[in-house]
């Protein structure tokens, strides 16, 4: 599928397709004026894994999710999620092939209620479209329940229930994490790309979201997960990339990437 | 004072039905349109040439209508997709446009000697009884749908269901309140002195229906002023609804104008509620809030900006049917840019982001227009006093509440 990403100038056996590759991204490059934001990244997601992104700051991370999602146009390279190509769609037409992002500082609809931000997230709303508002009331109305009945249930699990009818706007950090990721939850994702979801949050909140996170894995969710809290990546990811300066310093399970001489001088320095 | 309250409700209608437009842009989608009225001026324009062309005017209206939206569809094309600082300088550019090709392509209308004697609706329309009196119960639905839906969130405001008891006495109080207040002005308005017996008993009648709901609304919190102002906005509107009641009767052009107004303003609000509350609102909202995060859940942003702008445009070119039809001549200095920064006014006055904002901020924008004419000044001055004036208000309002007077005051305390 891929076989002219083995003409370019990378390891061979890092470019290789492998079946079980939910989110595969070959030789992404972006430039903003001169500095090479991100430059010949590569990135594998195996299906049903919990994989992590990991890299110093400045190294890129934020943008190769922007460009996985196409929020970023990338200069070259190519992403390809679940055999599909994907670089060329708009970042909406992106999401509903089911994959979906949350931001780095979580960004909630902040004059919506917590409920109302959760309704928006369910895809291919019948009473989206302008037209059915008039053609199709009653499914709207039964869909209406639907949605309700499920975004009680994930605000329940998430403990943001009590809030459902405040200002999204009016939450605390640490609950629109939760708000953020119950949303990407509502649109019955393939795959979700989490932005250091742990970020500012306090321990015990920490934990939860771990919690969450497996749970939600365990329903089918394959994620990818930038994250610096180390103990959290370490503890949930299968897998690990790391990034520096834009490029790909290495792959593999947690305890080799601890170990990974290299990757302990990209964080530490020389 | 007939002729007078209707001609002002045809003005509050018209600009309340253009200002919803608006808000549909700004209050709910978050657009910067600074060029509302080029799809007034399309409208009105669309509507009177091809009136004047023998079209009939349901047609001509829905070709204005079409023509606006067209303006509206180029206006998207070019600038939806970059940042909405751009929306703002090509609206208000395509608007000049608009204005300057009426003004100078002669042909087609007249430039700036303007267009007149173009037809109007219920100009040759002599009703019967039986039409009057339909017409007259058709406006009094509207008015009663209206009342009830105004009474339903005064309960939720002030009192919930408790006050519901309370209605058929406040009913009753507010219309003896309204018919004094008709008895204290019309001397005034012939000239002649104050009539004592009338104005002591609008005082006492509409002292009596605020202190009632006061009293029963929250025993914890009374909120006197803004039931004080709910009661007299409600007396004032019954004002209008006796004028246009009474001008129905009397048929005359401007009677008809403006029940057709009210039917189509009532018709436009119901739906755009409708709308609002919708999934489709909810994603206008959610665009309005954050566009990156509407998209980043699978909403095609620019497809919605796209139909948010056309609907809002669509609402505008039927207000300037109606603006040309009050006005029975119009040239293109009816269509200066001052009209979209009224519209805004409006917007912000009663409260963007919620429907009935648009037609309160119009009724207080009128009232204000009305009220200042009394001034002593010769015309340039008083328009600079105006402007002045209402600039002074939206400062005012700009501190004391930034959310406009219908706007809910938590949502300022929000971070984003």
């Amino acid at each position: 599928m891929v076989d002219e990403s083995s003409l370019a100038p990378v390891p061979s056996s890092v470019s290789q397709v492998l079946p079980a590759d939910l989110l595969l991204a070959t030789e992404l490059c972006k430039s903003f004026g001169g500095i090479r934001a991100v430059d010949h990244a590569e990135i594998r997601v195996a299906r049903g894994s919990i994989t992590g992104l990991i890299g110093p700051n400045g190294a890129g991370k934020t943008t190769l999710f922007n460009l996985l999602c196409n929020f970023i146009t990338p200069d070259q390279g190519r992403v390809i999620f679940d055999g599909v190509p994907i670089s060329h769609l708009p970042p909406h037409q992106v999401a509903l092939q089911g994959l979906l992002r949350t931001f780095q500082v979580p960004r909630v609809l902040s004059r919506l209620s917590v409920l109302e931000n959760m309704l928006l997230a369910a895809p291919l709303q019948t009473g989206e479209k302008f037209w059915n508002s008039w053609l199709q009331p009653l499914r709207i109305r039964q869909e209406e329940q639907e949605l309700r009945q499920r975004a009680w249930a994930i605000l329940e699990s998430v403990g943001l229930a009590a809030k459902a009818n405040d200002y999204a706007g009016a939450l605390s950090g640490g609950q629109r994490k939760l708000l953020e990721m119950g949303r990407v939850m509502m649109h019955r994702p393939r795959m979700v790309l989490l932005d250091e979801p742990t970020a500012g949050v306090n321990p015990t909140l920490i934990n939860q979201i771990c919690e969450h996170i497996v749970r939600w894995n365990q329903g089918g969710v394959t994620f990818l997960i930038i994250e610096h809290n180390m103990d959290v990546v370490m503890s949930l990811c299968q897998h690990i990339w790391v990034l520096a300066e834009g490029k790909n310093l290495a792959d593999g399970p947690p305890r080799e990437i601890q170990t990974n001489p290299e990757v302990l001088r990209a964080y530490l320095g020389q | 004072m007939v002729g007078y309250l209707i001609s002002l409700g045809i003005f509050t209608a018209t600009f309340a039905l253009f200002s919803l437009g608006l808000n549909l842009h700004w209050g709910y989608t978050g657009l910067i349109n600074f060029g509302h009225v080029g799809f007034l001026a399309i409208g009105s324009y669309t509507t009177i040439l091809l009136g004047i062309a023998g079209v009939p005017m349901f047609f001509a209206v829905f070709a204005g209508v079409v023509l606006a939206m067209g303006l509206g569809f180029s206006m998207g094309m070019a600038t939806l997709r970059l940042r909405e600082d751009y929306l703002a300088i090509v609206t208000i550019g395509m608007a000049e446009i608009v204005r300057l090709i009426a003004l100078n392509e002669d042909w087609l209308t007249r430039g700036g000697r303007g267009v007149y004697g173009f037809p109007l609706p219920f100009a040759q329309f002599n009703p019967n009884i039986p039409t009057k009196l339909g017409m007259i119960a058709l406006f009094w639905a509207v008015v009663g749908a209206a009342a009830w839906q105004w009474w339903q969130w005064l309960e939720r405001q002030y009192g919930r269901s408790r006050l519901r008891w309370l209605l058929p006495s406040y009913a009753a109080l507010l219309i003896a309140g309204t018919l004094s207040l008709w008895a204290t002005l019309l001397p005034l308005s012939l000239g002649r002195e104050i009539a004592i017996f009338p104005l002591v008993l609008t005082l006492l009648t509409l002292g009596g229906a605020i202190a009632l709901v006061s009293h029963y609304c929250r025993p914890d919190k009374p909120a006197v002023i803004p039931i004080a102002l709910n009661t007299l906005a409600a007396a004032l509107g019954g004002l209008v609804v006796k004028a246009l009641t009474l001008g129905l009767w009397d048929f005359s052009y401007r009677a008809g104008l403006l029940w057709l107004l009210v039917l189509v303003l009532a018709l436009v609000v119901w739906q755009l509620e409708r709308l609002i509350h919708s999934p489709w609102g909810r994603v206008l909202k959610a665009i309005r809030e954050d566009e990156e995060v509407a998209k980043a859940l699978g909403k095609n942003v620019f497809a919605y900006k796209m139909q948010s702008l056309l609907l809002g445009g669509a609402i505008a070119a039927v207000a300037g049917s109606f603006y040309a039809w009050q006005l029975t001549f119009i040239n293109p200095d009816g269509f200066v840019s001052l009209i979209t920064f009224q519209g805004w006014t409006i917007v912000v006055l009663g409260g963007a982001g919620n429907n009935m904002g648009p037609l309160l901020g119009a009724a207080l924008f009128w009232a204000y227009t009305a009220l200042t004419r009394f001034i002593p000044l010769d015309g340039g001055r008083l328009e600079a006093l105006r402007m002045m004036l209402i600039g002074l208000v939206l400062i005012i309002l700009m501190m004391w509440r930034p959310q406009g007077i219908l706007g809910k005051k938590e949502e300022l305390s929000l971070g984003r």
